[in-house]
């Protein structure tokens, strides 16, 4: 499973989302509550671009008139026909057992990890990502997102 | 914006994008008198059709030109995220906004003869892909005629643009010196989705709830155009009329067709004027966009609609681009078509009746 | 005038063999005043002849028109088709060999703005309803009217009625004061459902709302065209205010609605609420999945295509083989050929749903 250094972690404030590409594929990194979660950045129903969609809640409710608004800002509403998605999983909402997008993992990784000479790396899995190594290696103390592919 | 590659699909003739009013954007097309009107008493139509859309503007959140303007507002972004992208031989106007349906009638046909020198201004002249619907004041006919003929020999304008929640049924004898100068200028007359400024329910039990039920409902406003269109006589009256229903959905249509038959077969002598099956009339004079397209949950029905239509020869496909119920031209039919119907659907068809070339 | 053209009604077809069947919808009529007179207070009694009120007429049938009435189906003593006994007995009952027939009278309360007469005049109908219909013929069921104008009185007639066995439906007009799902008229679905009654919705009412969404249309033809789309917005209001998640025993059969509208509805319908469920989070399956639990419809008028074969298709893209209820419509004159009755070309098991076991899982027989 190839790896790819994303971002850095100051990049992505909590509630803050980017959007990346990584082999060709758009993919939107998320960062909820100082976690930070990677889906493909298009919805599975037109193939509206998924991750620039209104982050949100879920509204639920067992009876009409009761509003139960859970989880706010872990659902991303596609920009095109607002179809909902769970970041931290890619699964839809309203179809979770069929409709769902891919979802990648991601880990956060401190420079000193990182630093040393990309034959570590390469043995370590990674590739290189779209953060060239002045980045991570002039920044001693810097936290980096890997998405791993 | 998703740069999906658009393999070896052939051009694409889109029925339904909207270019929007930004602020101002009127100004220099209005006397004086007007400008003050709008400062002073600005739009004014019925208050009650309050549904808050599925986003703002009823747009894509991803169609906000970075120009501050509206959705639809800025032509440069649209180039680039629609016309360019999803290779659109021709792009098909409809101006919606309230200049058509206002309750003073002459601010109502001030405001639409604005809409079209702005539209020749900033949209036809700029860009040899569009084409556009002239606005009318279609609440009163005679108001409406003077924009057709003003427009109708600018060639940028293919058809006369009305939107389906009128005042009344369309096919009354109110409206009907519109489809007399329709006919006479050879434009097509395009009945779009929205509206509701003259305070009808969108339902025969009055106003429903929620934004879900205006929406889904709006299928229905068209249906009763088409009963009316058929019942009174227009195309009888009208025999060079041809009427397309944008964004209504079609998949409700041969259902209507077969009602309407069968009823009218019991019910004929009061409409004598009926020289044939209504569907006989539907299938000539009536045309249909395809977004915001049926899924069905076996997407081969989606055929049988249309051979149960009688063929897909008055299908166009539309994308209605920038709004949120948009329809992507390489998505939207989770069928594969037969390659006639495609072509037809996607380009054929909408080439003929506007006269594309 | 009725059409002169050689009539040839069909009755029950020779290939039903000796299945069972139920007729879902056969209308009753009350005609004049004066019928509902011994089951009225003497104040009401007194009160409509004062005033001259002689027939409540909503106009939804004109009485000429060759749609309205069967020849032959207005007794000869007078009085308009629907209703002598005798001649649903036999036009209906045995010529079509039905186990039950359940009776749908069209009496218009909905056009009465006085609460408490409206009140009057259901319980009258459903009295002389219970006393002139369902005590001397047994095959007969019969559907509570109700002024739905008042859903506290509507539920209160009832709960008046729910014991008597014959009841086995409550009515609601389709072109209402307000949509049907609307939380106003839930005291009715809450005393339906607690009877085991299920809820019908018929082809008439006067709320005064125009029945188009564009307004007052010039034809008959048109509005009696135009109820399918009045039956929609009723569909789509039940299942957005959430009536079947407070309700989940409710049934509700769309009498005389047509149905071959309903699958391009359920899929604009199923369409749009993947996008906009968040505004009616109450709504937790798509929306098809939740009409066809509850909802089923009359199979008259059967709108049918030129080709049998369209029909067939547009009943398999229901989805569901529990949703049709067969129905002569009687008196109204809705068919004249065996194709116009019911397609040829249903599986059997299908027809014989539809025929009647749609109906006895459907109503409290
Ligand atoms: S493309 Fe995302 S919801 Fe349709």
């Amino acid at each position: 499973m190839p790896k790819y250094v994303v971002a850095t972690v100051d990049e992505i404030p909590p509630g803050q989302r980017k959007i990346i590409t990584v082999e060709r594929r758009s993919i939107g990194l998320f960062n909820v509550n100082g976690d930070f979660y990677a889906i493909r950045n298009q919805c599975p129903h037109e193939g509206g671009p998924l991750c620039e969609g209104v982050l949100s809640g879920l509204v639920r409710s067992e009876m009409p008139g009761e509003y139960e608004y859970v989880r706010r800002g872990e659902i991303v509403r596609c920009p095109w026909h607002q179809w909902e998605f769970d970041v931290r999983t890619g699964q839809s909402w309203f179809d979770p057992a069929k409709t769902r997008v891919r979802a990648y993992e991601t880990t956060v990784e401190t420079t000193t990890s990182l630093a040393t000479s990309d034959a570590d790396l390469v043995d370590a899995g990674y590739t290189k990502g779209p953060y060239e190594a002045e980045t991570y290696r002039v920044e001693v103390d810097q936290q980096y997102i890997v998405l791993h592919l | 914006m998703v740069a999906t590659a658009r393999k070896n699909r052939g051009p694409v003739v889109d029925c339904d994008i909207h270019n929007a009013v930004w602020p101002g954007a009127l100004d220099p097309y209005l006397a004086k008198r007007w400008r003050r009107h709008g400062q002073l008493f600005g739009s004014r139509t019925h208050p009650g059709s309050l549904y808050p859309k599925g986003s703002p503007a009823a747009a894509r959140h991803d169609a906000w030109p970075p120009s501050g303007r509206p959705p639809g507002g800025d032509l440069e972004f649209m180039r680039k995220q629609h016309l360019d992208p999803e290779g659109i031989e021709y792009g098909i106007l409809n101006c919606l906004g309230p200049a058509g349906t206002q309750l003073n009638a002459e601010y109502s046909s001030a405001l639409c003869r604005a809409v079209n020198e702005w539209q020749i201004a900033e949209w036809l002249e700029k860009e040899p892909r569009l084409r556009a619907g002239v606005a009318v004041p279609y609440e009163d006919a005679e108001l409406a005629v003077k924009e057709i003929d003003r427009f109708a020999d600018h060639p940028g304008f293919v058809q006369v643009l009305l939107i389906v929640r009128t005042a009344e049924p369309l096919g009354r004898r109110k409206y009907w010196k519109i489809y007399e100068a329709a006919e006479r200028n050879n434009l097509p007359v395009g009945i779009h989705f929205g509206g509701g400024a003259r305070g009808v329910p969108i339902t025969a039990s009055g106003w429903p709830s929620y934004y879900i039920e205006d929406h889904t409902d709006m299928a229905q406003a068209f249906q009763a155009h088409v009963v009316s269109l058929v019942c009174e006589g227009v195309f009888e009256r009208f025999p060079g009329l041809r009427v397309v229903l944008i964004e209504g959905g079609f998949a409700w249509l041969p259902s209507l067709m077969w009602r309407l038959d069968k009823h009218w077969k019991r019910l004929k002598e009061e409409v004598p004027h009926l020289k044939r099956r209504p569907s006989d009339y539907i299938r000539e004079h009536m045309w249909v966009t395809t977004q915001p397209i049926e899924e069905p949950h076996n997407p081969r029905h989606l055929l049988q609609v249309l051979d149960h239509l009688g063929g897909s020869d008055r299908v166009m496909f539309s994308t209605d681009y920038p709004h949120w119920d948009y329809d992507d031209p390489d998505r939207a039919f989770r069928v594969r078509l037969p390659e006639e119907d495609r072509r037809r659907i996607f380009a054929g068809n909408a080439k003929a009746l506007y006269g594309l070339r | 005038m009725v059409d002169t053209r050689e009539t040839t009604y069909p009755g029950r077809l020779p290939r039903w063999g000796n299945a069972d069947l139920v007729d879902c919808d056969v209308q009753v009529a009350v005609g004049s005043v004066d019928v509902l007179a011994p089951y009225l207070d003497q104040r009401w009694r007194d009160y409509l002849s004062e005033s001259g009120v002689r027939a409540i007429d909503p106009h939804q049938y004109p009485k000429g028109a060759p749609i309205s009435a069967l020849p032959g189906s207005a007794p000869a003593t007078g009085g308009p088709p629907g209703s002598d006994l005798g001649l649903l007995r036999a036009q209906v009952l045995d010529r079509w060999q039905a186990r039950y027939a359940v009776l749908n009278c069209g009496f218009e309360i909905s056009a009465i703005h006085n609460d408490d007469w409206a009140l009057a005049m259901a319980r009258a109908v459903n009295d002389w309803q219970a006393a002139e219909w369902l005590a001397p013929e047994p095959r007969l069921r019969a559907s509570i009217v109700i002024p739905a104008q008042n859903p506290e009185l509507a539920a209160a007639e009832i709960d008046r009625l729910a014991e008597h066995p014959g009841f086995v439906q409550v009515l609601l007009p389709v072109r209402a004061e307000a949509p049907l799902g609307k939380r106003r008229y839930w005291p009715i679905y809450a005393a339906a459902e607690r009877h085991g009654l299920a809820v019908g919705i018929y082809a008439g009412g006067a709320s005064g709302n125009p029945p188009t969404p564009v307004g007052w249309p010039s034809y008959y033809l048109e509005d009696y065209v135009c109820l399918s789309q009045a039956f929609q917005a009723q569909v789509v209001s039940l299942v957005s205010e959430g009536v079947f998640t407070k309700f989940p025993a409710l049934r509700v059969v769309l009498i005389e609605s047509g149905f071959t509208w309903l699958p391009a509805l359920m899929w604009r319908f199923d369409k749009n609420w993947k996008g906009l469920r968040r505004e009616v989070p109450w709504v937790d399956r798509p929306p098809s999945e939740i009409i066809r639990h509850h909802l089923r419809l009359t199979t008259q008028p059967l709108d049918e295509p030129g080709e049998p074969r369209q029909l067939i298709e547009t009943i398999e893209q229901l989805g569901c083989d529990e949703m049709l209820l067969f129905a002569t419509d009687f008196p109204h004159w809705q068919f004249d050929t065996e194709e116009g009755v019911l397609p040829s070309g249903l599986r059997p098991e299908v027809e014989h749903r539809i025929l009647a076991t749609n109906a006895l899982e459907t109503y409290r027989f």
